[in-house]
């Protein structure tokens, strides 16, 4: 009896690592323990220790080779007992809540079926076991910005992942204007952090692509005064968490300057990087920001959801003449969607777009929030409740009239995010929906958001931090008096 | 002033240049020195006063006692080199030959200010005289003015920003961050840490460990040197030997300009934390002005008819932008909404 190895997945986003090296080889006997391989992901390079006691029958996928698809079946071997489905174990940072969807060279894969908690996202696996296979197939697993229907550009387009669609966008738009560089901790040499700079130094050299240290206040800093200069700095936080120790550069420096210059000096640039919850990486990682700078005037604040929005709307923001501050999601990076191919396709800062047309109740969200809010709309039908999706992409400005013009229609209102519940996005929808269209609300408007509690790091605890499609289904229900 | 300061030079890493003699003036220099120290003292004593009748609200400091610090390094700037500095600002904009005028009318909040009268004291911006602010946090203007040697590098440009902060900022960790940015790209900057000795109510001993600023740079391998900021002469001479080193490709450089204030951090201040003589020994031994003056005097460059000129012309502009900051209209309501956006 042969088991199949398979190339493990080592992290929440990753889709795809190198084979860097067997350490054995056809015809040895293997210990359930022993390292055998080396792969690299994304992120580092990992060993791959055998699950099984047994020989190495075949080596499938030779050492240095790059592209492995996770899932695919590198080595086989023989003489294993019961435990085929889990071939392997990996020291590795546990599997996101979320990867089942996220794998596979990016398609997208529908939800695996709820728990019993009706999360939307599939019960934690076991924190050391492969992610499950299947559900490429599945019908219900629409491509990620495929539903913008109405927003759709004419025209040709191209599948690909967040990450690729965020590269090109910079990629465009650095070829576009040399004023354009990006800054920030392991853009250059590394590739990116996430590898969402992959290519750009080898393309623009060290003079566009600059590698920082450590010093997330200094060179968020040192781009506003790059900025103040002329020049439009991208500049990159690994994450959105480091962001703080530069928050005083960002909001004082940053967003002011224009109205306390009178108008006479700008700040053209970008700050950029992963935010919100990634997976099991505890409070200091995980954490929604988007209400935060939503706050601020004389910034601008957007969190796309679809790969055709994350590259319109970068492309948009480092052309725009103000501050942007570009909010990403590590979990959605590896997600494909259809991206219309044009240098020149922007998306505008400032517009909601309809994601999911329906008559009984709106369902406002932005960002990964848009994954549940999908989910929870899927579900709703299956009961005769025809939901309506507003992605608003854009926190500031808000296009609270797209909003409001579909509460007009629906008569309700229930808002998703993974950040806070206080003086949350929610919040300020819900409060512009009271005073602009109070008297066309059937129920009031039901903030879903995440907990009041900082992210715990234990997989059920987090699960239950973050919302829920349940949740989601159990308000849009309450507020139709189903 | 401690002894180190009076003309001394001491260098953390090699020096510029071996055996600096201080800078010669000529008469032409010699005055415009004096006459553009003049008007920052002239200029912030009416502001005092006009903040004392209401006119000017909020915070207000002023730089009496460090004229000799602008204006002897603006005195060694190329055109295109740029200034960014703190909250005690209002000479480095009328060195870098901002309108008097349109200085004054931002302190009084009108529209004719060069913020609109949206700025204030703290906030003005003039990219014609590549004045880039003005900042009210203490030290965020240093990886700003990082930043702008950044795009001087990056546009090799050739130009210079000098970067300004006060011994104070120099505790704050992102001026070390921006150092070693600098020091690590080789960016042209030049940071100048004008040490008047107490930050608001601290004085430097009260806040640091190592009191030296010149050699805050050392762990960086960033050159510096303590200068005589009550010497314009001194002060020139040390600005042209550190603008040349970060023009040349060789980094940033640090100067200490040991200087005083006379008057109060702000306007609110209690005077508590020294004493009125000490006040009075510098302004009557070390005042910057008075040196000046008295070299003109003693060269045979001036008369005493010629310096009261001076001043009368001085006075008289500075009594002309009074004016126009006090009769001029406050900003639209509408102002309120603009701005915020491109």
């Amino acid at each position: 009896m042969s088991i199949d190895i398979l190339m493990p997945a080592l992290s929440p986003t990753m889709e795809e690592g190198r084979l860097a090296k067997w350490l054995k080889h056809e015809g040895d006997l293997v210990t359930a323990g022993d390292v055998i391989a080396e792969i690299e992901t994304d992120k580092a390079t990992m060993e791959v220790e055998a699950a099984d006691d047994g020989r190495i029958e075949a080596i499938l996928v030779p050492e240095g080779t790059g592209g492995v698809k996770v899932n695919a079946v590198i080595a086989r071997l023989s003489g294993g007992t019961a435990r085929a489905a889990d071939p392997l174990r990996v020291v590795a940072p546990s599997p996101s809540p979320l990867e089942g969807e996220v794998r596979e060279g990016g398609k997208p894969h529908a939800p695996r079926p709820e728990s019993q908690h009706g999360s939307p996202v599939a019960s934690a696996p076991p924190s050391l076991s492969l992610p499950l296979k299947g559900g490429e197939d599945d019908p219900t697993a629409a491509a990620v910005g495929a539903t913008a229907e109405n927003a759709r550009p004419s025209g040709e387009f191209v599948t690909q992942t967040v990450r690729e669609a965020l590269r090109d966008a910079m990629a465009e738009e650095m070829r576009r204007d040399p004023d354009v560089f990006i800054i920030g901790e392991e853009v250059g040499e590394y590739q990116g952090a996430y590898k969402v700079t992959q290519g750009l130094l080898d393309e623009f050299g060290p003079n566009r692509v600059y590698d920082t240290p450590i010093t997330e206040h200094g060179f968020a800093g040192l781009g506003v005064g790059a900025a103040l200069a002329g020049l439009r700095p991208i500049v990159e936080f690994m994450t959105w968490n480091f962001a703080m120790q530069a928050m005083d550069q960002i909001v004082n420096s940053a967003a002011k300057t224009r109205y306390m210059s009178g108008g006479q000096v700008g700040v053209p640039m970008v700050f950029r990087g992963p935010n919100g919850a990634a997976a099991r990486v505890a409070a200091q990682h995980s954490q929604d920001f988007a209400s935060w700078f939503a706050h601020v005037p004389g910034l601008k604040v957007v969190q796309p959801y679809t790969a055709a929005d994350f590259k319109g709307l970068l492309k948009a923001a480092i052309r725009d003449p103000n501050p942007v501050v570009f909010l990403e999601n590590e979990i959605l990076y590896g997600t494909t969607g259809e991206v219309p191919k044009g240098d020149d396709i922007l998306v505008p800062i400032g517009k909601a777009r309809i994601a999911r047309e329906g008559t009984d109740v709106t369902l406002v969200s932005f960002g990964i929030g848009m994954r549940y809010a999908e989910q929870a709309a899927e579900e709703l039908a299956k009961e005769n409740i025809a939901a309506e999706i507003v992605d608003l992409r854009s926190l500031r400005p808000l296009d609270i009239e797209t909003v409001i013009a579909s509460v007009k229609k629906t008569g309700r209102g229930v808002t998703i995010e993974e950040g806070w519940p206080v003086a949350s996005i929610g919040a300020e929808i819900s409060a512009r929906v009271m005073e602009e269209a109070f008297d066309w609300l059937d129920a009031p408007v039901l903030r879903i958001a995440g907990k009041d509690v900082p992210m715990p790091y234990a997989a059920n605890l987090e699960k239950l931090a973050l919302p829920s499609v349940a949740e989601i289904v159990a308000a849009v229900k309450a507020v139709t008096y189903r | 002033m401690s002894d180190k300061a009076k003309g001394a030079l001491r260098r953390v890493s090699e020096p510029a240049q071996a055996s600096p003699a201080l800078a010669f003036f000529d008469r032409s220099a010699e005055l415009k020195a004096y006459r553009d120290m003049l008007l920052i003292r002239r200029f912030e004593e009416r502001a005092g006063q006009m903040y004392g009748m209401g006119l000017i609200g909020g915070f207000c400091h002023l730089y009496i006692g460090q004229e000799a610090v602008v204006t002897g390094l603006t005195a060694a700037m190329r055109p295109g080199d740029q200034v960014i500095t703190a909250y005690r600002d209002h000479g480095h904009m009328l060195a870098t030959g901002m309108d008097p005028k349109g200085v004054m009318a931002e302190l009084t909040g009108r529209a004719a200010g060069y913020s609109r009268g949206k700025g204030g004291s703290m906030h003005m911006f003039s990219v014609e005289k590549a004045f880039y602010g003005g900042h009210g946090i203490v030290g965020a203007q240093v990886p700003l003015g990082t930043g702008i040697a950044f795009a001087n590098r990056y546009r090799k440009d050739g130009k210079v920003c000098i970067t300004y902060f006060g011994e104070g900022a120099a505790n704050q960790g992102q001026v070390y961050e921006s150092f070693n940015m600098a020091g690590l790209w080789k960016l042209p900057v030049v940071y100048v840490v004008e040490n008047n000795r107490y930050a608001m109510g601290t004085s430097a001993e009260r806040a640091t460990a190592q009191s030296d600023f010149s050699r805050r740079g050392a762990s960086f391998d960033i050159p510096g040197e303590q200068v005589d900021g009550m010497d314009i002469h001194a002060v020139y001479d040390a600005g042209k030997r550190a603008l040349d080193w970060a023009r040349s490709g060789k980094g940033p450089y640090i100067l200490e300009m040991l200087t005083y204030r006379y008057r109060g951090h702000s306007m609110s201040d209690p005077a508590k934390y020294r004493t009125r003589e000490e006040v009075d020994k510098i302004r009557q031994g070390r005042d910057a002005i008075e040196h000046v003056r008295l070299r003109l005097i003693e060269n045979g460059w001036a008369s005493e008819d010629d310096l009261k000129a001076i001043d009368a012309e001085v006075r008289a502009m500075v009594s002309a932008a009074a004016d126009f900051a006090q009769g001029a209209p406050l900003p639209d309501p509408s102002e309120l909404w603009t701005d915020v956006l491109a």
